[in-house]
């Protein structure tokens, strides 16, 4: 029985510390602002969240194999672009297509990103961080330098800014995001191969498991994922935007290293993800509602300074909590 | 005499597995003493204990009298302990000069002195009368042999009160053994106390002043070179009361089925021209001492190597495996139990079902679900079979004992019903209950039909288990031993590669009486 | 001799950089409009050199097996700072500049502590720094703006020495000659190379292999530090830009790639990062006088970056025991 808590409570401390964090931002944005726990402010988080989510879902995938992705903002941005770009080209038929394509581009780059990785070898974090820059490079050309020119679809703006019954859309595509990777994750062999290869490449690869198949699926999935988000951000937005994807790379691999999941792999859970994204979601946002006195207000004038400060270190704080890894040793 | 180190009531343990058992153990000053026992006896995790890499859970550490205790081998270093290690200490990248003088180089100001390194690192090698290295190359432009004498010289230059050599001499060709030991008589007539533990008893009978033996994670024994005879020396070692009762081998009428046939496999330079053949219900062991291709040979079996020539025939048929997905999934089936179980065999965090299911998770997936049902069966049917003792299928792995571990790794492979199965040193470090379990299936497995080739570095298992064993030398089968004819001296003797009758010589020699040191 | 047969064995990567960089500089002289002025080796030195030093600061990370993503943002910071504090009297300047190396050495130190003595991993750790040393930025220059000391900068950025020498290559040597080969040949820089080549032999051999590590990050951000000052002496300003911060992180690994050293740790060094810098750069002023149209120019860095990671990694493809690559 002891054995079982041991177990237990070692995977879900960091869980449950998350959530713990969570309570203690809202009971601290309550205290600083009664609206704080207002249901309008919290479903407005829920959906803004919900785009992180999205892109932790896959991100969490990536880091379970003890990789990582480096090109979430590009790979978003650049979904958002073309996706908005084929309901410009294609008029009717690009309508419809425009969500399609920007999905099956973002599994496509992911899928260049697992073929990297699993095929050539390279690093994830270099080869995901080039291939950033190579998508930077085309949609440059693609816009012409300029922001785009053509606006998201309708079916993009229902996905990204839309609700019904007062629920966001974007946090139901987040549920079933979520649903759909807690399946992989706990019912299928696919899912058990992710915990496998992040445990200990060598045995899952002598136990013949495909060992690139699953690199190569669960970057296409990242891919995807992201590019989802994208499209949804453009909706959210109304048209896509240049540096709309790099605000997003440090919170979702921090949210999923929050919420538990071991950065080296083998080791998660989805409900840790989904407290690292409220988290991090509830701390971007006290970050941007709190009102300095005017003493500070002289000090960081730029009303971002303060925010990025605040926000590595509190990542840092939590991770030295609970994130150590082990020291390699002979 | 003085003992410059005393071990009293030293403990370690790795999980459920005993290394070091409350062992006591002393050493005189300025003499080469030897340490023996078989593999997972202890004698490695003593070593790594005085040399500061590991921390005793209980037990007192002498040095010349005063109590030590090292929290890290720099603490070990400095206190005169080195220790040569069978996994080198070397830093690839870094030239033989840097490495030698790697720790407290010597220095100009702030900035190390290079040429001094140089001299110091000829030094150090003309002391070992090596002369052909030079101190810039880089390390991993040599080969393993002519690292290892780096590694010696770098121990050297510390300037040790206690040099410690772990099976140091594994790699190196027969000139420059003979050039250590005389380096290393050298160093006990200026007064260095030298542990030395080997496998190689001719090399022990010719340095060693006083020995050693472990067993079990005790010492068992101790006394003078010369006290006692190669047969009682291993008597000591593999212990008569604890029997090892092995399964009976079958009387062949006639010679079985081949059912895998191997013909000049090669993978240079680590297998040459390797052919055998193993038949349907045959235990063929593979025998020599250690690294001269056994693990590579399986390995190749299993698809594991890339670029190896030579045919394989499986049931007939040609085969050529381009991984173990693809040889698990060949029509016979192989299946390989790796080396390492716990980097290798197992996940260890994962739980005890999904470890037993991981090989035959393709067969459990309906469409992209696991089939809980079967995967249920199936796992009742391994822990049956194997007899595993856990607590909760879904507790990991790792809170299994050692023995139970690699039961976990066999019944991974016996779902997927391979009958080639390759086994790699399935017993290291497995209590002896569990070995004899693993015997028994084994056998079992072979009467009912499957094709086994075990690889194993202790004789007494080669001569219990197998029907036949192919002695490995330097890449290539040198003898074949079959029924009664697997001996203990025969299996010794070729593993040197001598004829059978040499090794009397050798315990001949043994018996003489040697002369006050 | 046979110490200098080794020496350019080992230093084969360095070596092909610089053929590489010598062939096309000259191409790219021959081609440029003005041809082979002062002006415009000055101007290709100037921008060469603020690359080559943050090169040299991500080539100690890498060296030890591990990443330093913010050393982008510690190079800004050090730029807006100088704007704020190198100015005034000769005492005044000197001390300025003192802060503003101090300021980035801490920034790398910062650095260390958390990956070694919290054993975070270093990409998530640094990504987080990151953030800290841009909002940092930030704080000292809100918007674009600031002065420096302009004789001092004009000195190291402007007016070339003996009449043909641009200055700043110049203070990229000094740095490289008084910093980077007395650290490399220290105890110090031994345990940078030991931690990232075989970190357990070298605990086993009893080298102090965190000191190693800390000592990478920390003086990472000194050489970014020397960069943002540099940077300040040539656009008389400092400006908390993240786009240029995230450039330049990203170029700076291209450079050590390009430059020979191993990105899976202990082999390389500086000087071919340096190297690596430069090829880089001249890349870029190739397409330029090659008229490639300005559109073009990110995607076709972002290819080059992509494929030379690619062929640095590619000597795993000759392993034949598969089961190393998983080691």
């Amino acid at each position: 029985m002891s054995a079982v808590l041991r177990v237990f409570g070692r995977i879900d401390r960091p869980v449950l510390l998350a959530f713990a964090c969570v309570v203690a931002l809202l009971l601290g944005g309550s205290l600083y602002t009664s609206s704080f726990l207002s249901p309008d402010y919290l479903l407005k988080q829920l959906q803004l969240g919900a785009f992180l989510g999205v892109i932790a879902s896959g991100v969490m995938l990536v880091i379970l194999l003890g990789h990582i992705d480096l090109s979430i903002p590009w790979v978003l941005t650049s979904a958002a672009m073309i996706s908005t770009a084929v309901a410009g080209w294609w008029g009717d038929a690009g309508t419809l297509l425009a969500i399609p394509v920007g999905l099956l581009w973002g599994a496509a780059i992911g899928a260049i990103n697992g073929f990297g990785v699993a095929f050539l070898r390279v690093p994830s974090m270099i080869f995901t961080l080039g291939v950033n820059a190579v998508l930077q490079g085309l949609m440059v050309i693609l816009t012409g330098g300029a922001a785009p020119q053509d606006y998201a679809t309708d079916a993009m703006r229902w996905l990204g800014s839309g609700a019904s019954l007062g629920v966001p859309h974007s946090l139901m595509v987040w549920a079933v995001v979520g649903a759909l990777i807690v399946f992989v994750l706990k019912r299928t062999g696919f899912g058990r191969s992710i915990f496998a290869f992040g445990n200990s490449e060598a045995a899952a690869y002598l136990s013949g498991v495909n060992t690139r198949a699953v690199v190569v699926g669960c970057f296409a999935i990242a891919g995807g994922c992201s590019a989802l988000a994208g499209v949804m951000l453009a909706g959210y937005g109304t048209k896509a935007a240049q540096a709309m994807g790099d605000p997003y790379l440090l919170p979702s691999i921090a949210a999923v290293v929050l919420g538990g999941t071991y950065i080296l792999g083998g080791r998660g859970s989805y409900l840790g993800t989904i407290a690292g994204v409220i988290l991090i979601t509830l701390l971007q946002s006290i970050l941007r509602i709190v009102q300095l006195p005017d003493s500070w207000r002289a000090i960081f004038e730029a009303p971002e300074s303060l925010r990025e400060i605040v926000y590595g270190a509190v990542i840092i704080g939590m991770m030295l909590l609970y994130g150590r890894q082990q020291a390699k040793r002979g | 005499m003085s003992q410059i180190l005393e071990l009293h009531g030293v403990s370690k343990s790795y999980g459920g597995v005993h290394a070091l058992r409350a062992t006591d153990f002393e050493c005189a000053r300025g003499r080469i003493h030897a340490v023996l026992g078989e593999n997972g006896a202890g004698k490695s995790t003593l070593m790594k204990i005085l040399a500061g890499v590991v921390q005793p859970d209980g037990g007192v550490l002498r040095l010349d009298g005063r109590e030590v205790a090292f929290a890290r081998p720099a603490e070990a270093i400095r206190a005169g302990v080195v220790c040569i290690f069978q996994e080198l200490s070397l830093i690839p990248d870094l030239t033989v000069a840097d490495n030698i003088c790697l720790l407290d180089p010597p220095r100009l100001g702030f900035l190390i002195d290079q040429r001094a390194q140089d001299r110091i690192a000829l030094d150090c090698l003309a002391r070992i009368g090596v002369h052909d290295i030079h101190p810039r190359q880089r390390l991993s432009d040599l080969p393993l042999s002519r690292r290892q004498i780096v590694e010696i010289a770098k121990a050297l230059r510390l300037d040790p009160k206690i040099l410690i050599l772990d099976e140091a001499t594994s790699a190196l060709t027969a000139e420059d053994v003979g050039r250590v030991f005389a380096l290393l008589k050298a160093l006990r007539e200026d007064g260095v106390t030298i542990l030395y533990i080997s496998h190689r008893m001719n090399e022990i009978a010719e340095l060693a002043d006083d020995c050693s033996v472990f067993r079990n994670g005790e010492r068992v024994g101790v006394f003078r070179n010369g006290e006692k005879t190669h047969d009682e020396i291993v008597e000591m070692m593999i212990g008569r009361e604890y029997v090892h009762a092995y399964p009976p081998k079958p009387v062949r009428a006639a010679p079985p089925q081949p059912v895998v046939e191997v013909e000049r496999l090669s993978w240079p330079p680590a297998l040459r021209d390797v052919s055998l053949t193993v038949g349907a219900g045959e235990i063929v062991g593979l025998g020599g001492l250690d690294g001269q291709g056994q693990r590579e040979f399986l390995l190749a079996l299993f698809g594991v190597l890339k670029g190896v020539q030579g045919t394989v025939r499986i049931d007939g048929a040609p085969v050529a495996f381009s991984g173990p997905a693809q040889a698990k999934r060949h029509p016979t089936g192989v299946a390989l139990i790796p080396e390492d179980r716990k980097t290798e065999g197992l996940m260890l965090p994962m739980s005890i079902r999904d470890n037993l299911s991981m090989a035959i998770l393709d067969r459990l997936t309906r469409g992209l679900v696991v089939d809980r049902i079967a995967e249920d069966a199936a796992i009742e049917r391994a822990v049956g079979q194997l007899s595993i003792r856990f607590g909760d299928l879904d507790h990991p792995v790792a809170s299994l004992s050692g023995g139970n571990q690699q039961k976990v790794v066999m019944g991974k492979w016996l779902l997927t019903g391979a009958r080639v199965l390759l086994l790699n040193d399935p017993t290291r470090g497995i209590d002896v209950g569990t070995k004899q379990e693993i015997y028994g299936l084994l056998r079992r497995l072979a009467d009912d039909g499957a094709s086994i080739l075990f690889y194993s570095t202790d004789y007494d298992e080669l001569i219990g288990c197998c029907d036949r064993v192919a002695v490995f030398y330097d890449g290539r089968i040198v003898r074949t031993l079959e029924g009664d004819g697997i001996t203990e001296k025969a299996l010794v003797a070729s593993a040197l590669n001598l004829e059978p009758g040499a090794l009397q010589g050798a315990d001949d020699a043994a018996r003489q009486p040697q002369e006050a040191t | 001799m046979n110490r200098l047969r080794y020496f350019l064995a080992h230093s084969r990567g360095a070596l092909l950089a610089l053929a590489l960089f010598a062939a096309m500089f000259a191409v790219y002289v021959a081609y440029h409009p003005a041809g082979l002025t002062i002006d415009v080796v000055s101007t290709a030195a100037n921008k060469g050199v603020l690359l080559a030093l943050v090169a040299m600061a991500q080539t100690l990370p890498i060296l030890t097996a591990g990443l330093d993503l913010s050393i982008g943002m510690t190079f800004v910071l050090a730029n807006s700072l100088a704007s704020a504090v190198v100015l005034g009297s000769p005492a005044e300047t000197a001390l300025g500049v003192v802060l503003v190396l101090l300021a980035s050495l801490l920034c790398g130190a910062l650095n260390g502590l958390i990956v070694v003595f919290g054993r975070l991993q270093p990409i998530i750790t640094t990504l987080a720094t990151g953030s800290i040393y841009f909002g940092l930025a930030l704080v000292i220059r809100p918007s674009p703006g600031g002065d420096v000391n302009e004789d001092l900068a004009d000195a190291l950025t402007y007016d070339p020495v003996l009449g043909v020498v641009p200055p700043s290559l110049l203070v990229l040597l000094a740095t490289v000659v008084l910093v980077w080969l007395p650290l490399r040949r220290s105890t110090w820089g031994r345990a940078v190379y030991a931690a990232g080549s075989a970190e357990g032999a070298a605990y086993m051999s009893g080298l102090n292999v965190d000191l190693g590590k800390f000592v990478a990050y920390t003086f990472a951000g000194l050489f970014a530090g020397i960069a943002g000052l540099m940077l300040t002496f040539m656009t008389y300003a400092g400006e908390a830009n993240a786009a240029l911060g995230g450039a330049y992180t990203l170029n700076s690994i291209a450079s050590v790639v390009i430059g020979g050293t191993s990105l899976f740790g202990g082999a390389g060094g500086a000087i071919g990062s340096v190297i690596g810098a430069f090829v880089f750069r001249t890349i870029g002023d190739l397409l330029f006088v090659f008229d490639m149209d300005a559109l073009y120019q990110p995607l076709f860095i972002g290819l080059v970056l992509l494929v030379s990671v690619s062929l640095g990694s590619l000597r795993l493809l000759r392993i034949r025991n598969r089961l190393e690559l998983f080691r």
